[in-house]
């Protein structure tokens, strides 16, 4: 597709390669929603208006389905986005307590982002750990078993690697 | 499909197998209620009102989703189902204002009717209701969202209806909410259909609302002033300071051509008419050359006396005559009759959409297409114009029946107009080629440089067996001639000639021709009409433009132009018209207007009565709904213009006379439509009631008589339905070199010849639009 | 990395491979991989449907649906390509053992939509994965190569002349896409909104063609299926409930765990036994047999076995699996506001009974829970959840209703405690209890 491109080299490849394997375009729009959030970090107008075009539906197609989807956002989450659940199998383990304990040590709300953009907190539906409640997901990673102390280390853990992660890229 | 038999409520019924349940039980007027089910559109099964007890299922089931079977034994009210839909009621009223009494729908909402119905009074909920600000998403369109019941009926007819889909639905659950195509506007056709299906006052019309009650309106049937295609609209009036104001435009009475649709000019351009700056008082121009307002019998004195002595002293020859593509068929007509008989002229001309006297000459022995048949045809091949742009009401019929009843469309232009998206084949050619494509289809391939898509194209026009053939102005004379005659190589064929607004067919069927009478019989051989007209011009006289040009030679000495503005459409120099005593009647001061020696402040198609005939010869009654003080009907004017040059009124008008047997309620000036369905019972009757000269119908007698195709049947017209031309054209020949002098006038959606510059909610538009674009494609 | 429990009663079967590194195609030939796929060509569909429909397997996704009886409703001849699709999209709250089975035997579950391609003749397959289950998405895809690279996937598949192409699809968030149509909608690039059935998905699914789906679990037991043989698999459930299940163990035990045991398995001895029984001594509460849509069992309720039709009988449903146990510190007002958060949150907002119904039971359990509510309001609630019962589009209304109505039935009196305005007296409690951190 078109040469002009937000997306990095292997992704917009990805892109080109994701809507030949349906019988129908349209079926790489979810998939794409979220690999564009991924690297962009959200779903912008720039990403709406890009995935529209490969797929070749409105604007406002992908509007109504990015909008479905929770996982979707369209405004940038933090550096490490914290998912903490609190449904049912969690919250009999203390998914409360760890949410509520995040929200003191980072000192954001439910959907909040820290100042320095380094922690975003959110309080999510069941993600499938039940049986290793209470847990979060951080980005992508799974972290099970959970205590607050755990979470605290945790919490840091990442913090450090952020920090050097800017820092190589600051170099 | 077979029929089927089943019962509901104890009642037997039988409706063909595969019919839903809910349209089975409609018509047998067992209601169902639905708020997300409406005809036409696809199935949702979201709101669940229309849920009922069918036996041997566990559930209820939604009768809006369910197909007829044989033996199906259904039950529609019951204790269980009532409390099924109270349910429903009471959690959209958990969260719906209940402030009726200052919601726009109040009174039309069904909602409110269920709310009634169902007795969901008090509320189930403590919690207090999330208010949201209203939006406005265009010049037309507001959004109220606490009101919107999500039924998603909007959605489907903008998208499914007209192919616009402009609205969507985002978030989810108990966010859900529907959204404009640009996140915080629309960029639509601005028809309106969104609003007039929203069952509640979630979305209502910038032009309409909070303006009056529903009740407070009488509502009037007529027929849309703006194209060619000529939709049903219903007006709501309400009495004003000045005489009735119309406040509303919509389509609920659905029995028009128009069926469901209505576009943005259909249904708000008739604000014009409530302007301000119309014209209320006769102007005559004075020594210092200003026009000023003079009492009407001074006016119409003054103009009969000036048209009197240049009868007298340089003839009919002199005198030039402009008619109009706007007033009825009635007022075309007598203004004819008037030229001819009274000023003896045949230099009389109007506006030309399209080259209905070519159409005429090639159509006997063949059938025209109402706009009906074009909404029912197997295939349509449509060739020129842009119908999205230009004949909305026709897009509509044809995504209609291409979408409900599979109907097949062939497309050949020279731009990549809209209507391609519903097209089988699209032909693109170049745009001096239209000629040249008829003749590649019907078999030369030399004509056009042939690509594959042509033959295929060809190929599969070729296998249809009956076609309904819709084409533009790029088509004149002897190409019309060369179309009609290939396209009657089909097995069943019907065609159809495209022209703009909403009388230019009545206006060439009634002969505004400086050659043609009407029935486009030819001056030089009036038959019928010389008895009937007694002493009349036998030669041609002078088309529009060739009466300017004499103008400028000073040999037009009196030009009388009725409902039209030539100067601004053909730009003519004012220059040209120094010499020439100018009458102009017309509902503002348009540039030929103010040209005029004098000005009559005439009624719009709104404010009158009488018959149009749409560009597809539907001729349908128009009613009188508005209102101004001050302005008179066109046929009043010609009928007091004659009678102040002292001529025998009962020549122009046989009123009163034999024959006439109905009125159309002018004389009566009714709104409410009581005086006409007095008329159809009196026609009924065959009686007479009293019949005054300025009463249209006193001609339409004689135009039923005298003009070939107008004997349609007069009680269903003026029950209000279309009726179509009755095929009986006389054959006649056309002189080859007969210049057609077609100008078409190329309106978009948003514009209507000079009438479009007067309606606030068009201009609102274009402003919003700004740079220029036009609805999403 | 999430791992399988075990205890003496478990019967490895769909676990069989699990921490045996199977998820390299070439281990997963070593534990006879792929075996099962080359007798199913042999077979040929009638044949593999003949055999599924004896193994008694039922459908692990919820509903219990005979699995064979599914796949035959499938038309031989049909106008639209059909398509076998994996449902992935594990979002019952309380169930985590789909996930298991993709990051541990990824190929069993392509093997199982070999199989099931072969008996509708599909020449198409999607193994759909919620989006959560990001880090799954590349085992997935991985195996999903390796398969191909061996030809077991691709053009002339096992060199028996077929086709099929399998393509690894991943969700962005939302349950609702859990329900077979609204999957189908949500794989076809749109909003997760369920379809108006009939048609359904056998007849016409996915892009218009005949579609069997079948959740993950379901999927991977095929092969086994053909590895041990119909009848030995039927033998080790219980009548009409063939074979195993993956059992996901939560909330108050000592050993929560995702267990492997056969249908039927006894709830008491899975919760006392299998799962350790109530930490810190306290008093078994409740038990939500299988997944926060199913209706709430008491104590005095448990003592069945684990099987559609024996939980059923008692009142509940197995649903998806998901065992959550409850002592006697719990809020059950809390609990209940807490499921219907969730269903809420969830709610694709189609249609009103399920849109605003649960909305105004969120608001209302929130009031009722916060001390804010009056007598009628616990009728209410009662009122509310039964008008959507049956009502609703889709069965996501009826997840939402029966546990509610099960809990303000079976706790009546605890949400009359409430009344008393001066908010949860378990969360008063609470201060003197911290939670299980
Ligand atoms: C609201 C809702 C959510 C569902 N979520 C899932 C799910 O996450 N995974 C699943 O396998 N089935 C889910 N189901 C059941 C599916 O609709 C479908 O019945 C199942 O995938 C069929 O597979 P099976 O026959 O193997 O059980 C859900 C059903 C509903 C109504
Ligand atoms: S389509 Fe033509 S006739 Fe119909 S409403 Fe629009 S302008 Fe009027
Ligand atoms: S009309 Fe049937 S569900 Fe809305």
């Amino acid at each position: 597709m078109s040469a002009k491109t937000i997306f990095s080299p292997e992704l917009a490849a990805r892109f080109d390669k994701l809507v030949t394997l349906y019988p129908v375009k349209r079926s790489a729009l979810v998939p794409m929603l979220l690999y564009a959030q991924d690297e962009v970090g959200c779903i912008s107008d720039a990403v709406v208006a890009e995935v529209a075009e490969r797929i070749g539906i409105s604007e406002l197609d992908v509007r109504n389905v990015t909008s479905y989807y929770s996982m979707l956002r369209t405004k940038p989450a933090g550096k490490y986005n914290v998912q903490v659940c609190t449904n049912i199998s969690c919250m009999l383990r203390g998914g409360n307590e760890i949410l509520e304990h995040c929200r003191r040590r980072l000192g954001i709300g439910n959907k909040g982002v820290t100042a320095d953009g380094m922690f975003s907190l959110e309080e999510v539906e069941c993600i499938g750990a039940c049986s290793w409640a209470p847990a979060a997901q951080v980005n992508y990673a799974f972290h099970e078993n959970l205590t607050v102390d755990g979470m605290d280390k945790m919490l840091a853990e990442y913090r450090t690697r952020g920090l050097a992660e800017d820092r190589s890229k600051g170099k | 499909m077979a029929d089927v038999t089943f019962t509901v409520d104890g009642k037997k019924l039988t409706a063909a197998a595969g019919t839903l349940l809910i349209e089975a039980c409609r018509a047998h007027g067992i209601e169902i209620p639905a708020f997300c089910y409406y005809p036409g559109l696809s199935l949702q099964a979201a709101c669940r009102m229309c849920v009922v007890r069918i036996e041997k299922v566990p559930k209820l089931q939604t009768a809006c989703t369910t197909p007829v079977a044989e033996g199906m034994v259904v039950t529609t009210e019951s204790p269980e189902i009532a409390q099924a839909r109270k349910a429903t009621i009471e959690l959209l009223l958990g969260n719906h204002p209940l402030d009726c009494p200052v919601c726009d729908a109040g009174g039309e909402c069904e909602l409110q009717d269920m709310t009634f119905k169902y007795g969901a009074g008090e509320s189930k909920f403590v919690e207090i209701k999330q208010h949201r600000e209203e939006q406005q998403w265009s010049p037309v369109v507001f959004f109220d969202r606490p009101r919107c019941i999500l039924c998603y009926r909007c959605v489907r007819v903008c998208g499914e209806g007209m192919d616009v889909w402009a609205l969507g639905v985002q978030n989810r659950g108990a966010g859900s909410v529907i959204a404009p195509n640009k996140q915080d506007h629309l960029e639509c056709e601005e028809c309106g259909m969104c609003i007039d299906i929203c069952p509640v006052g979630a979305l209502t019309s910038g032009a309409y609302r909070y303006k009056t009650r529903p009740w407070e309106m009488s509502h009037v049937g007529t027929v849309c002033t703006h194209c060619g295609d000529g939709c049903k609209t219903t007006l709501g009036v309400r009495r004003a300071n000045d005489g009735m104001e119309i406040v509303r435009g919509d389509n609920r009475d659905k029995s028009g051509i128009n069926g469901d649709f209505l576009c943005i000019k259909g249904r708000y351009a008739f604000d014009f008419a409530n302007r301000e700056d119309r014209l209320t008082k006769p102007l005559v121009r004075q020594a210092d050359g200003k026009l000023a307002p003079v009492s009407w019998d001074e006016a119409i004195e003054f103009a009969g006396k000036k048209l009197r002595e240049i009868h007298e002293a340089k003839g009919g020859a002199a005198i030039g005559v402009i008619g109009s593509n706007r007033t009825t068929s009635e007022e075309a007509y007598l203004l004819q009759k008037f030229a001819r008989t009274v000023l003896g002229t045949n230099n009389i001309d109007h506006h030309r959409t399209a080259d209905y006297p070519a159409f005429a000459a090639a159509l006997p022995g063949k059938a025209e297409a109402s706009l009906r048949d074009v909404g029912s045809a197997k295939a349509i091949l449509l060739v020129g114009n842009d119908p999205t742009e230009q004949h909305p009401g026709l897009a509509w019929q044809i995504r209609t029946n291409v979408r409900l009843n599979g109907a097949r469309l062939y497309v050949v232009n020279h731009e990549l107009i809209k209507l391609r998206r519903q097209a089988t084949g699209f032909l693109k050619i170049r745009e001096g080629d239209y000629a040249a494509a008829v003749t590649y289809l019907a078999g030369n391939d030399g004509a056009l440089e042939g690509n594959g898509e042509a033959t295929k194209f060809r190929e599969a026009l070729r296998k249809e067996e009956s076609l309904v053939i819709v084409f533009g102005s790029e088509f004149r004379g002897r190409e019309i001639e060369s179309l009609v005659q290939w396209g009657s190589g089909f097995g069943n064929v019907k065609f159809a000639c495209l022209g703009d607004y909403a009388n230019s067919r009545g206006a060439a069927d009634m002969g505004l021709y400086p050659d043609l009478l009407p029935g486009y019989v030819p001056v030089t051989a009036p038959a019928q009409f010389a008895t009937e007209y007694g002493r009349m011009p036998d030669r041609p006289g002078l088309d529009l433009v060739q009466m300017f040009d004499a103008a400028e030679r000073g040999e037009l000495a009196a030009l009388v132009v009725v409902g039209a503005n030539p100067v601004a459409r053909y730009g003519i120099d004012p220059a040209a018209l120094r010499n020439t005593f100018i009458i102009a009647q017309d509902m503002f001061l348009t540039e030929t207007a103010q040209l005029a020696d004098v000005v009559f402040p005439a009624a719009s198609l709104y404010e009158k009565s009488g018959t149009v005939t749409n560009t597809f010869g539907d001729v349908q009654l128009v009613k009188k709904a508005g209102d101004r003080a001050g302005t008179r009907s066109d046929f009043e004017l010609t009928v007091r213009l004659a009678a102040a040059m002292g001529a025998d009124i009962r020549k122009l008008v046989p009123f009163g006379s034999g024959g006439v047997r109905a009125d159309f309620g002018q004389a009566r000036g009714a709104q409410s439509g009581e005086a006409d369905r007095h008329g159809v019972w009196l026609a009924a009757h065959n009686l007479e009631p009293k019949v005054s000269p300025f009463d249209p119908f006193a001609i339409f007698d004689e135009m039923q008589r005298l003009v070939p195709g107008y004997d349609v049947p007069r009680l269903d017209l003026l029950a209000g339905s279309d009726q179509h031309l009755r095929a009986g054209l006389v054959h006649i020949q056309l002189d080859p070199a007969r210049k057609d002098l077609v100008w078409p006038s190329n309106d978009s959606l948003f514009s209507s010849g000079t009438l479009g510059r007067f309606s606030r909610t068009l201009h609102s538009i274009l402003e919003s639009r700004k740079p220029a674009e036009t609805a999403a494609d | 990395m999430a791992t399988l429990t075990t205890h003496p009663d478990c019967v490895p079967l769909v676990s069989y491979r699990f921490g045996k590194g199977a998820t390299s195609i070439d281990r997963y030939l070593e534990l006879d991989g792929y075996q099962s796929a080359r007798k199913a060509i042999e077979l040929g569909p009638d044949g593999i449907i003949a055999e599924m429909k004896a193994s008694n397997l039922r459908g692990r996704g919820g509903a219990g649906f005979p699995t064979g009886l599914k796949w035959s409703f499938v038309p031989r001849q049909a106008p639209k390509p059909k398509y076998v699709l994996v449902n992935g999209d594990e979002s019952e709250p309380g169930t985590c053992k789909d996930r298991l089975i993709f990051e541990h035997d990824p190929h069993s579950v392509i093997e199982g939509v070999i199989i099931a391609s072969l008996a509708i003749q599909a020449k198409m397959g999607f193994i759909y994965l919620r989006g959560e289950y990001r880090y799954l998405l590349k085992i997935m895809e991985k195996a999903v190569e390796e398969a191909y690279a061996k030809g077991f996937l691709g053009k002339n598949i096992f060199g028996s002349g077929i086709d099929l192409d399998v393509v690894t699809q991943t969700g962005a968030g939302a349950y609702e896409v859990g329900e077979e149509s609204a999957l189908m909608e949500s794989l076809e690039g749109k909003r997760g909104i369920p379809r108006i059935r009939p048609p359904f998905p056998a007849v016409v699914g996915l892009y218009g063609g005949p579609t069997i789906i079948n959740n993950a679990e379901t999927i991977a037991t095929v092969p086994h299926i053909f590895r041990i043989g119909p009848a030995e698999y039927a033998k080790i459930g219980t009548e009409r409930n063939g074979g195993t299940r993956l059992f996901c163990l939560s909330g108050h035990l000592e050993r929560p765990g995702v267990y492997e045991l056969p249908m039927g398995y006894n709830l008491k001895k899975m919760i006392y036994e299998v799962g350790g029984g109530i930490p810190r001594g306290k008093k078994l509460k409740a038990v939500v047999p299988g997944g926060s849509s199913t209706p709430v069992l008491l104590p005095e309720e448990i003592d069945i076995g684990m099987d559609f039709d024996q939980v059923g009988k008692a009142g509940s449903m197995l649903g998806s699996g998901g065992v959550v146990v409850l002592d006697e510190t719990v809020c059950m007002v809390e609990f209940a506001l807490r499921t219907m958060k969730f269903y809420q949150h969830e709610s694709c907002g189609w249609c009103i009974p399920c849109r605003e119904g649960t909305d105004w039971l969120k608001k209302s359990l929130t009031r009722l829970h916060a001390g804010g509510a009056v007598d009628k309001d616990i009728d209410n609630i009662r009122y509310l959840a039964e008008n959507m019962l049956g009502r609703t589009f889709c069965p996501l209304g009826d997840a939402a209703a029966m546990p509610t109505i099960a809990f303000v039935k079976k706790f009546r009196k605890e949400f009359e405690d409430h009344l008393d305005g001066k908010g949860c007296p378990y969360h008063r409690a609470a201060e003197r209890e911290p939670a299980l951190v």
